[in-house]
């Protein structure tokens, strides 16, 4: 099916729901959809994004940049540098190093800018993780996703604005203090994208999203969540400002069109086996995430605004010979797929896909592995208005820290805020007495890499 | 007083599980000698470290006392160095150094060859040498390709080397070659560590002004701020409140009706009564003790591979136990971190103090790691971890790598508690099988289970004839010539030897498991002294392999010295340790236990980081009234209850949850107390209350737990999930595999401390109120209780709010009530066919049912009879339907 024509399809059931769905104080007072599609602060480049978060770190050095140095050996400060684990070679026209780890991605070099001068505070996981998603390592603060969804509202309100695949929950993919509608919705797409275990068939939508079928007759239904409405309109006639009310509301009617609109962008059926073929499905090792990559493509078409992806097992401190090569093998074609077909359905240009993680891994071995590494990593993007081919910042000559174009957690978020038309200086909400911000006082946006 | 009644309380056991040879590692029976040597032999030296972040100075005394050697080398007689230099430093040079050595940084298996200390220490199997033990020596065996390790690899060194190996352990393999420590330097001075006392507000004693209370500080601050407060809540309102808040559960219907009335007679003696009877109830043990399984990281298996920990629930047991008795705090944390060192006067004490120190034990565990030092430093990296953001509200394992980033906690604070971490065991079981690397043995309790699990497992035979079979077996495997070499896995005879191998370690086991009389023995988890103590060394950035000056063990220093005792070679001063946390002089413990009660009350913490007080964290937004909750709390014997009751009982509590639109102009986050908090029901209080209301709630406490019955291997849960009727407090915790109806709804990660949950509000959770088998199942179950008890619609309609809302229905939830009878038209809800990838909904057609299949007969292993939605729905439909609706309406989710 063309992606146009499921869009108007999409939007039929929509409209023919409309009036069953809207229900919240908000949008009954506004007229509008709290969902419905905002206005940004200036042109954007990119309309969706995608996330694709490599969980537990994976090494820069052996990647995306490239330091020959490391090639002489030696030592470098706390111990001995351990030489690339694979051999870097320019790619494509633009002549980006990246290596052979990546062989499937870097044949889009094209397409990607890198960012090589990554620097975040925290060399822990959790709060590095925390800080990557929210800005924040020690507080419990918006998700990215959320912002984005808060600033841009969402194409398509049968469908959640922000989808958290690979089952993500938690503090990084709430909404803090934003309202409920704004968190990531989980999606399960059957298999966990680490367990390196396929069996060769894409999720079912019962698995990905548990009691997405409904038990009652469709009248039946509507008579009960008519009701249910009435008693959450009265919580809301007892007590005017319950957020915690209005939050349940709009989830009860998302959750009602979700059940027709969930199945269909699940359905795999209608890709053809050349398609799936080209992300991996069927193959053990890609078979996780490249159903999470195909599926991620099915909900920009559909008009999900904010999609993150999870890939974990990249904390690689022991035997990282053995062990990045793997994981790399269980990302590289998805990843690869992912970026074909969406350039090939010209929706490249307005999606921004982000491959990112914690930090990265350091020069020097320690054990069998790599360190962590927080003063100088790669993370890249793809499309959504960046400059393909390009690369932004540096570390020093044997990648243990950012010394040029230094892009720390909150230039990182400011940049892609941009990206999208929003002011990260002007997306605020007020909470507590003030105005907050993804990236509370920092930030500065990259103009450099912009196309 | 008396000494424990077991002399040896540690065996092995060797757990049965298929698949794999054992990666047998030595089990360490109580009075053998430990096998790693103390780290550091050097006398102590005062250190250079830093005092204005740039000039090294000598330590000030204020500090940490720590050692580092001078780059000497050990003492040997000058014709053992010369044999040593002659013949065994080069054949180490040349055959050993490539893959072992620190200098060529690499250290295959862990091991590294070019220091004493490196083949004293060990690697994956152990210490590589043992002076004058040829047999014992793993080197040895390497060497001579004797048995599943071959160095080198490649090829055997020549005879006359080995000869000089030979000679040389039998000699007492004198080595000179010490072990080049690195020098830690540090950034956190005493005056810096002085300064973070005097100034950071919670490394000091809380004080509270004589006459004060919770009303006189909260009102104050109100007036101030020119506030009125909400008026106090109705009957209602407070009943549903403290129900549950103390025991996780909404009110029955004849206990709103007394409570009613009682209230109206006398509003105060009937919320002193409630509160009595409510913390009176075993219920009460369960909602908090599971607050505390939040902070204490409780699960039952180890995470990362999984593997079962089938002694969990006695932990789990003796927290809600500990709660329901009202433990004193204090005396709750000595039996958590030291219950194993703690005069007892009876077997039970004994047994519960030993089960307590199970907070050690349950963490997660990376158990495929095969370095057993990189291994030990993350289990006591977690231990540290949990234990001082649990209990002090501090992240000091930060320091593990580097001095901490923002508290005056040098990494050398750290390692002084590591030191107390690697003088104790820790013990946690596990199955000893192909992927598990590190499996230990259980604390053996000195009661008996009165209905052990497994009881009929015997396998048919006596003690006396699995002794027997399995010598018969050992002998069989000798005479096949043991375990072949590890290269050749394809042979029959080596398929066989693995068969039988297996076999007796089957049987071993079940040996192990058994006292002579044939009865189980009864295992836990928990923690035990080592029989070495020693003082770890700093290591830098947290490298096992890049040690650097040792320091003593002892504790935090910021918070003073809280009489914590030097240690000895005797205590590895955990003892200490644990009563300088469950001191009065300790700033932290008291504030961050009350900041938790407060939270669980409130609904909002007055730390809004409950596991970081630290510089870091957020301050309190009332310090005055933190304080003196604090100073109530000790001065009232560390009662939760007493501390609990205090509260519930204030104005602050007990007042209605209304909006008023000028105080929240003013105080949105309502950090005044100007009202209650409404908050969600956590994941446990709505599948409780769901429950409750079918009527299908089982108050009884399971026996052991779901995952204990599947037994020991990789971890499950034996078909046992949410459909189960038993309080969600029991439900089986499998990290990385939680429940995911419970998931859905912020049960917490088990694999770190949970300060506090959050409270997401998404559409699959409406989904599962709407179209989950269990949603419907309660509804069903409530309906049918509803239609029992009254008979016309009017009866029906009002008591079933009274019971969901605990409160009677208002007049426009009546009439919408009525108008949902009116318009509900039954129609047959069917089962649906499992759904496949190729199965999309069908548009506008009337779908029933759910899948059916091989999901709902799994579900039905979880003794919830198997019913779906099709099952349970076709009866009594619009009832039914309205039943699952209240419990689906923000009323029923929100605790007002």
């Amino acid at each position: 099916m063309n992606f146009l024509n499921r869009r108007q399809a999409l939007s039929t059931i929509s409209t023919s729901l409309a009036f069953a769905a809207m229900s919240t104080r908000n949008a009954l007072a506004q007229g509008s959809n709290p969902m419905a599609a905002k206005p940004t602060h200036f042109p954007a480049k990119a309309k969706h994004v995608i996330v694709l978060f490599m969980s537990g770190a994976p090494s820069h050095v052996d990647t995306f940049d490239y330091k020959p140095r490391l090639l002489q050996g030696g030592s470098a400060g706390r111990g001995k540098l351990m030489p690339p684990l694979a051999k870097f070679a320019q790619r494509g026209q633009s002549g980006l190093w990246i290596s052979g780890m990546f062989p499937n991605i870097a044949q889009h070099a094209d397409d990607i800018c890198l960012l090589r001068g990554m620097q975040c505070d925290q060399p822990n996981h959790p709060p590095a993780t925390r800080a990557a998603h929210t800005g924040s390592a020690v507080f419990i603060r918006p998700s990215l996703g959320a912002w984005t969804v808060y600033g841009l509202g969402t194409e398509n309100t049968d469908l959640p604005g922000f989808v958290a695949l690979g089952n993500a929950t938690g503090v990084n993919f709430g909404s803090a203090f934003l309202p409920a509608r704004y968190q990531a919705t989980p999606v399960n797409p059957g298999v966990k994208a680490d367990s390196g275990r396929g069996g060769g068939r894409g999720p079912t939508t019962d698995e990905a999203i548990p009691n997405i079928r409904p038990t009652l007759a469709n009248r039946n239904q509507r008579t009960q969540l008519d009701f249910l409405k009435k008693l959450n309109q009265e919580a809301l006639r007892q007590d005017i400002h319950q957020p915690a009310v209005e939050g349940i509301m709009q989830s009860y009617e998302l959750a009602f069109r979700m059940q027709d609109s969930m199945p269909k962008v699940m359905d795999m059926s209608r890709e053809t086996e050349v398609t799936k073929a080209m992300y991996g499905i069927g193959d053990s090792a890609t078979n996780a995430f490249g159903t999470q990559c195909l599926l991620a493509r099915r909900m920009v078409e559909s008009g999900v605004r904010f999609i993150e992806l999870t890939a974990g097992g990249w904390d690689h401190h022991t035997d990282i010979d053995e062990k990045l090569p793997e994981s790399c093998s269980k990302v590289d074609k998805p990843i690869a797929s992912l970026l074909a077909d969406l350039k090939q359905r010209d929706l490249l240009k307005d999606t921004l896909v982000i491959f990112a993680s914690e930090f990265g891994r350091t020069p020097t071995a320690s054990g069998s592995g790599r360190g962590h590494n927080n003063k100088g990593y790669t993370t890249w993007m793809a499309g959504g208005g960046v400059k393909g081919g390009y690369s932004y910042g540096a570390t020093d000559d044997i990648g243990a820290e950012a010394v040029d174009g230094k892009m720390h957690t909150h230039d990182w978020h400011a940049t892609i805020l941009h990206l999208l038309g929003l002011d990260h200086t002007k997306l605020t909400y007020p909470h507590a007495g003030r105005n907050f911000r993804l990236t509370d006082v920092h930030g500065i946006v990259a103009k450099d890499i912009i196309a | 007083m008396k000494t424990p009644v077991l002399a040896t309380i540690v065996v092995a056991v060797a757990a049965i599980a298929g698949g794999g040879i054992a990666f047998a590692i030595a089990s360490a029976k109580s009075g053998s000698k430990a096998e790693n040597p103390p780290a550091d032999a050097e006398e102590p030296v005062s250190v250079a470290i830093p005092s204005d972040r740039n000039q090294p100075v000598q330590m000030a005394s204020v500090t940490r006392s720590s050692s580092a050697g001078p780059a000497a080398q050990h003492h040997v007689p000058a014709d053992q160095l010369e044999f040593f230099e002659k013949n065994i430093r080069p054949a180490l040079v040349k055959y050993c150094y490539d893959c072992h050595s620190v200098i060529e940084e690499t250290s295959r298996g862990g091991l590294v060859l070019d220091s004493k200390e490196g083949w004293q220490q060990g690697g994956d199997g152990g210490p590589a040498i043992k002076p004058r033990d040829l047999q014992g020596s793993l080197f040895w065996k390497a060497i001579n390709y004797q048995g599943k390790l071959e160095m080198p690899p490649d090829e055997k060194m020549p005879d006359s080397v080995i000869a000089h190996f030979k000679t040389w352990i039998e000699m007492g393999a004198p080595d000179p070659r010490k072990r080049q420590k690195a020098d830690f330097k540090t950034v956190i001075t005493a005056a810096d560590i002085e300064e973070g006392r005097r100034t950071h507000w919670s490394f000091q004693k809380p004080k509270a002004n004589p006459g004060a209370s919770i009303d006189k500080i909260v009102n104050a601050k109100l007036q101030q701020a020119g506030l009125q407060p909400s008026a106090p809540a109705d009957a209602y309102t407070l009943l549903r409140r403290l129900n549950f808040d103390l025991n996780g559960l909404p009110p029955s219907l004849s206990e709103i009706q007394k409570f009613a009335a009682a209230f109206q007679s006398d509003r105060e003696s009937a919320i002193r009564a409630k509160v009595d009877e409510l913390l009176k109830r075993p219920q009460y043990g369960e909602r908090w003790g599971r607050h505390w399984m939040d902070v204490a990281r409780f699960a039952e298996s180890s995470g990362g591979r999984n593997f079962s920990f089938p002694q969990a629930w006695r932990y789990r047991d003796y927290i809600i136990d500990s709660f329901n008795d009202d433990t004193p705090y204090d005396r709750f944390i000595m039996e958590q971190i030291a219950g194993d060192l703690l005069p007892v006067k009876t077997d039970e004490q004994w047994q519960e103090n030993l089960i307590a120190t199970g907070f050690l034990a349950i963490g997660l565990k990376h158990l495929d790691q095969k370095n057993p030092r990189v291994f030990e430093a993350d289990m006591i990296a977690e231990q540290i971890d949990t234990m001082t953001q649990a209990l002090q509200g501090l992240t000091v394992a930060c320091a593990r790598c580097h001095d901490h980033k923002y508290d005056p906690i040098p990494t050398a604070d750290y390692y002084a508690m590591e030191g107390i971490f690697r003088s104790t065991r820790t013990l946690y079981g596990t199955a000893r099988v192909a992927q598990n690397h590190r499996a230990t043995d259980l604390l053996l309790l000195p009661i008996l289970d009165k209905n052990p699990l497994g009881g009929s497992k015997g396998r048919g035979r006596s003690i006396a004839e699995t002794k027997a079979k399995l010598a018969e077996t050992q002998a069989q495997i000798r005479a096949m010539g043991g375990r072949r070499k590890s290269k050749d896995v394809s042979g029959e005879a080596f398929n066989k030897v693995r068969e039988l191998q297996r076999n007796a370690q089957r049987m071993q086991a079940e040996l192990d498991r058994r006292n002579p009389d044939g009865s189980l023995k009864t295992f836990g988890m928990g923690v035990q002294e080592a029989t070495e103590m020693v003082n770890a060394s700093i290591l830098v950035r947290g490298e096992v392999d890049q040690p650097a000056q040792s320091v003593q063990r002892g504790y935090v220093q910021v918070l003073g010295d809280l009489n914590f005792k030097a240690t000895t070679q005797k205590s590895s001063g955990r003892k200490g340790l644990a009563a300088a946390m469950a001191s009065k002089d300790n700033p932290l413990t008291a504030r961050v236990m009350v900041n938790r009660i407060w939270m669980h009350l409130i609904g909002k913490p007055l730390v809004g980081t409950p596991n970081n007080f630290g510089i870091s964290g957020m301050r309190p937004d009332n310090q005055e009234l933190l304080d003196y909750l604090a100073v109530r709390f000790m001065d009232h014997g560390w009662s939760v209850k007493s501390m609990i009751k205090e509260i519930v009982l204030s104005q602050a509590y007990q007042r209605s949850s209304t909006y008023g639109a000028k105080n929240y102009g003013v105080d949105p986050a309502n950090k005044l107390h100007w009202r209650a908090n409404p908050r969600a029901l956590d994941a446990e209080s709505m599948r409780d209350a769901m429950l409750t209301l079918s009527g299908r709630i089982s108050y009884q406490r399971p026996h052991a737990s779901a995952v204990a019955e599947a037994g020991d291997g990789h971890a499950s849960a034996g078909g046992v999930d949410a459909n189960n009727p038993m309080r969600s407090v029991y439900l089986p915790v499998i990290r990385d595999k939680p429940d995911e109806s419970l998931k859905l709804f912020d049960f917490p990660d088990a694999n770190i401390s949970s300060a506090s949950r959050s409270q997401s509000i998404i559409p699959t959770q409406a989904l599962f109120m709407m179209n989950s088998d269990f949603s419907a199942v309660q509804a069903a179950g409530m309906a049918k209780q509803i239609a029992g008890s009254y008979r016309n619609q009017s009866d029906q309609i009002r008591n079933a709010f009274l019971w969901a809302y605990g409160r009677p229905p208002t007049s426009p939830e009546e009439q919408a009530a009525g108008q949902f009878f009116n318009q509900y038209q039954p129609t047959r809800v069917v089962a649906a066919t499992p759904s496949t990838t190729t199965a999309p909904q069908g548009k506008g057609k009337a779908k029933g049912g759910k899948k059916g299949g091989k999901r709902a007969s799994k579900r039905a292993g979880g003794s919830s009879s198997g019913a779906t939605a099709a099952n349970v729905m076709n009866n009594n439909q619009a009832l039914t339907v309205f039943c699952q609706t209240l419990m689906a309406s923000a009323r029923f989710r929100i605790l007002n």
